[in-house]
C-alpha cells in the first residue's frame, strides 16, 4: 500500500543515506580538527524567544501550541537558536567560541515547486572573533568543509550587507526612500533598481551593486572591510573568492560580510552565511559572531551532478 | 567577444521571438536554424533553447538556461522565481488591463450590488495584487486561453489581461476599464551563473547597453 508524506519531505534510505553520511562525516572531521564543537539543539523553540533575533527568519512556517496553550515553532535556522544557547549556557565563558552543528531546519514551501520543507544542515557559528579575522577563519572552514565533502567546480561570492546602506548614506539617499531601493536590490531587479535611483543621479548607485569578480572589483570607499577581509584570506581561499558587490541574503540579521556557495553543476548556491555582530547582544550577550550553513542534499547533489 | 560568450539562452517563442532573434544576431549568435524550424527546441551549438514565455523564468532560475528573455507580466506573476532582472529591452511593448464588456461597468454594477465581482485572468496574481491594492473585492477565476470569452458567456463581470494593441478586446466587444501596468521584454539571469560566468553576461549585457 501507498502512504503519502507531506509534499517537500521525503525518506531517505540507505543508498542517499549512506552517501550523505560520508558527506557529513568528512565535514564534521573538519569542523572538530578546527576545535569546533558539536551541539544539538531542540527542532521546537517558544516563538517568542526567536522572535528576538529577526523578525523575519523567526517567522516560522510551523506554529504549534503546547499542552499549556504556548505558541512553539520549528526552528526555520540554527543561528538564532545558537544565539539563544550561547546568552543562557554561556554567559560568562570567555570568547571565542566555537560551535557546528548537524541539524535540520524547516522553511515553508511554495505549491508546486518541489521545494523541501525540512532542510539538513551542516554549519558553524564562530562567536566572539570579530572580523575580518574570524570572518576569514568561518571562510578558510568553510573551504576545507567544501573539499573535504569531495566538490570540485564550487566557488564562494563574497559581499558584504552593510555596503549598500552606507552608499546610500554617501549619495545622501533620504531615508524614505531607502526602503524602496533595497526592496530591487534583495530581489534582484536591476530594471527596478535604475528606476529607483536615477533621481539621485549617482552612477555607483546602479553600478556598484552589479559588480563582480575578483580583487579589481574593490576600491570603492564602501569595500574597504571586504579589502581587509581578501587581504586575510589563504591563497586557495581567496582563489575561490568570487567578489559580488550586490550580494543580499534575505535573512535581516547580517551587518557585514556575507557569502554564498556555487556549484556549475547546481543553479542555486548550496548554502551561505555571514557576520552578524548585533545577533547575539539581543539575546543578551553582546559578542561579534560569524556563520555559515550548508545544505548538505544540495551539496550531495552538487557531487552527484559534478558526475562524481 | 563575439556571440553569446558560451551561454545558454532561453528564448521565448510567440510574440517576442521575432525581435529577440533581431537582438540575438546583433549579438552574433546563430539564429537561421531557429527561423528555419518552428518545431525544434533546443539549438545546443548555437546556446539557444526555445520555450513559452511564461516557462522561461523556471528553467532559468534552475539554471537550465543562464539567461533568458521573457516579458515583465511573466515575471511580475512569479516574483518568487529566483532571478536576475538585468535589462528592460524595451521591445514588446503591452499593457495589463482591466476590461469589461463595453457599455455600462458590469463589473462595477456587481461591486456596488453583490460586493465582490467575478474576474478571470491568465494572472492571478496580477489581479488578485490590483484589485487588493485598489480596495475592491475579486473573486478570480483562473483560464488557461481566450480570456475573453470569459466576459461575453456570463462567467465573469470583467477580465484582467495583457494587451498590445486593444484589437482583440474591441473585437470582442470589450473596453479597456484600466491600465494596471505597462510590459516589455526583460533580460534575467540565472544566480549562480550570474556569479560563475559574471564576465560573459556582463559582455552580453554591455553590447546590449550599446545597441
Amino acid at each position: 500500500m501507498i502512504h503519502r508524506i507531506p509534499s517537500g519531505t521525503r525518506d531517505v534510505l540507505p543508498d542517499e543515506m549512506r552517501e550523505l553520511r560520508a558527506i557529513t562525516e568528512a565535514i564534521r572531521g573538519v569542523f572538530s580538527g578546527r576545535g569546533y564543537g558539536e551541539v544539538a539543539t531542540p527542532a521546537l523553540e517558544y516563538e517568542g524567544v526567536l522572535v528576538r533575533g529577526d523578525a523575519a527568519a523567526a517567522d516560522p512556517a510551523y506554529r504549534l501550541f503546547d499542552e499549556r496553550g504556548q505558541v512553539l515553532v520549528l526552528r526555520s535556522d540554527m543561528t538564532i537558536p545558537l544565539a539563544r544557547v550561547i546568552a543562557t549556557r554561556y554567559p560568562t565563558a570567555e570568547p571565542p567560541l566555537r560551535f557546528c552543528y548537524f541539524a535540520h531546519a524547516y522553511r515553508s514551501v511554495q505549491p508546486q515547486r518541489g521545494q523541501p520543507r525540512e532542510m539538513l544542515q551542516a554549519g558553524i557559528e564562530l562567536v566572539g572573533a570579530p572580523g575580518p579575522e574570524g570572518t576569514a577563519e568561518a571562510l578558510v572552514v568553510l573551504c576545507e568543509a567544501l573539499v573535504a565533502a569531495g566538490l570540485q567546480n564550487w566557488r564562494i561570492g563574497l559581499g558584504d550587507a552593510s555596503l549598500y546602506p552606507r552608499l546610500l548614506d554617501r549619495i545622501g539617499v533620504p531615508e524614505g526612500a531607502r526602503a524602496q531601493i533595497l526592496h530591487e536590490l534583495v530581489t534582484r531587479d536591476y530594471v527596478g533598481l535604475a528606476r529607483e535611483v536615477e533621481r539621485f543621479g549617482a552612477p555607483d548607485l546602479l553600478e556598484l551593486p552589479q559588480r563582480r569578480g575578483g580583487p579589481e572589483v574593490l576600491g570603492a570607499p564602501e569595500t574597504a572591510q571586504l579589502a581587509d577581509l581578501h587581504a586575510l584570506l589563504p591563497a586557495d581561499v581567496a582563489g575561490r573568492v568570487i567578489f559580488d558587490l550586490g550580494l543580499s541574503r534575505s535573512l535581516g540579521y547580517y551587518t557585514g560580510a556575507v557569502f554564498e556557495v556555487y556549484d556549475a553543476a547546481l543553479g542555486a548556491p548550496i548554502g551561505g552565511g555571514g557576520r552578524y555582530d548585533d545577533l547575539l547582544g539581543r539575546f543578551g550577550r553582546e559578542l561579534p559572531a560569524c556563520g555559515w550553513a550548508l545544505d548538505v542534499e544540495r551539496l550531495h547533489a552538487a557531487r552527484v551532478g559534478e558526475g562524481r | 567577444m563575439t556571440g553569446l560568450g558560451g551561454l545558454t539562452i532561453a528564448v521565448p517563442r510567440g510574440a517576442l521571438l521575432g525581435d529577440t532573434l533581431d537582438l540575438l544576431d546583433r549579438l552574433g549568435a546563430d539564429t537561421r536554424e531557429v527561423r528555419g524550424n518552428d518545431r525544434k527546441l533546443l539549438f545546443r551549438d548555437a546556446g539557444l533553447v526555445t520555450m513559452r514565455p511564461s516557462d522561461v523564468p523556471t528553467y532559468v532560475e534552475a539554471g537550465a538556461a543562464d539567461l533568458g528573455i521573457t516579458g515583465k507580466d511573466v515575471l511580475a506573476e512569479h516574483p518568487e522565481r529566483a532571478v536576475y532582472e538585468l535589462l528592460d529591452l524595451g521591445f514588446g511593448p503591452c499593457r495589463m488591463v482591466f476590461a469589461t464588456v463595453a457599455g455600462e461597468d458590469r463589473a462595477a454594477e456587481a461591486l456596488r450590488r453583490l460586493g465582490v465581482m467575478r474576474v478571470a485572468t491568465k494572472y492571478p496574481r496580477i489581479a488578485a495584487a490590483f484589485f487588493e491594492r485598489t480596495g475592491r473585492q475579486a473573486e478570480i477565476v483562473e483560464v488557461k486561453g481566450s480570456v475573453e470569452l470569459a466576459p461575453l458567456t456570463g462567467l465573469v463581470h470583467g477580465i484582467v489581461d495583457l494587451t498590445a494593441t486593444g484589437t482583440t478586446l474591441r473585437e470582442n466587444g470589450l473596453v479597456i476599464r484600466e491600465e494596471i501596468a505597462a510590459s516589455t521584454a526583460r533580460l534575467i539571469a540565472n544566480p549562480v551563473a550570474h556569479k560563475l560566468k559574471a564576465a560573459a553576461i556582463d559582455d552580453v549585457v554591455a553590447r546590449i547597453r550599446g545597441g
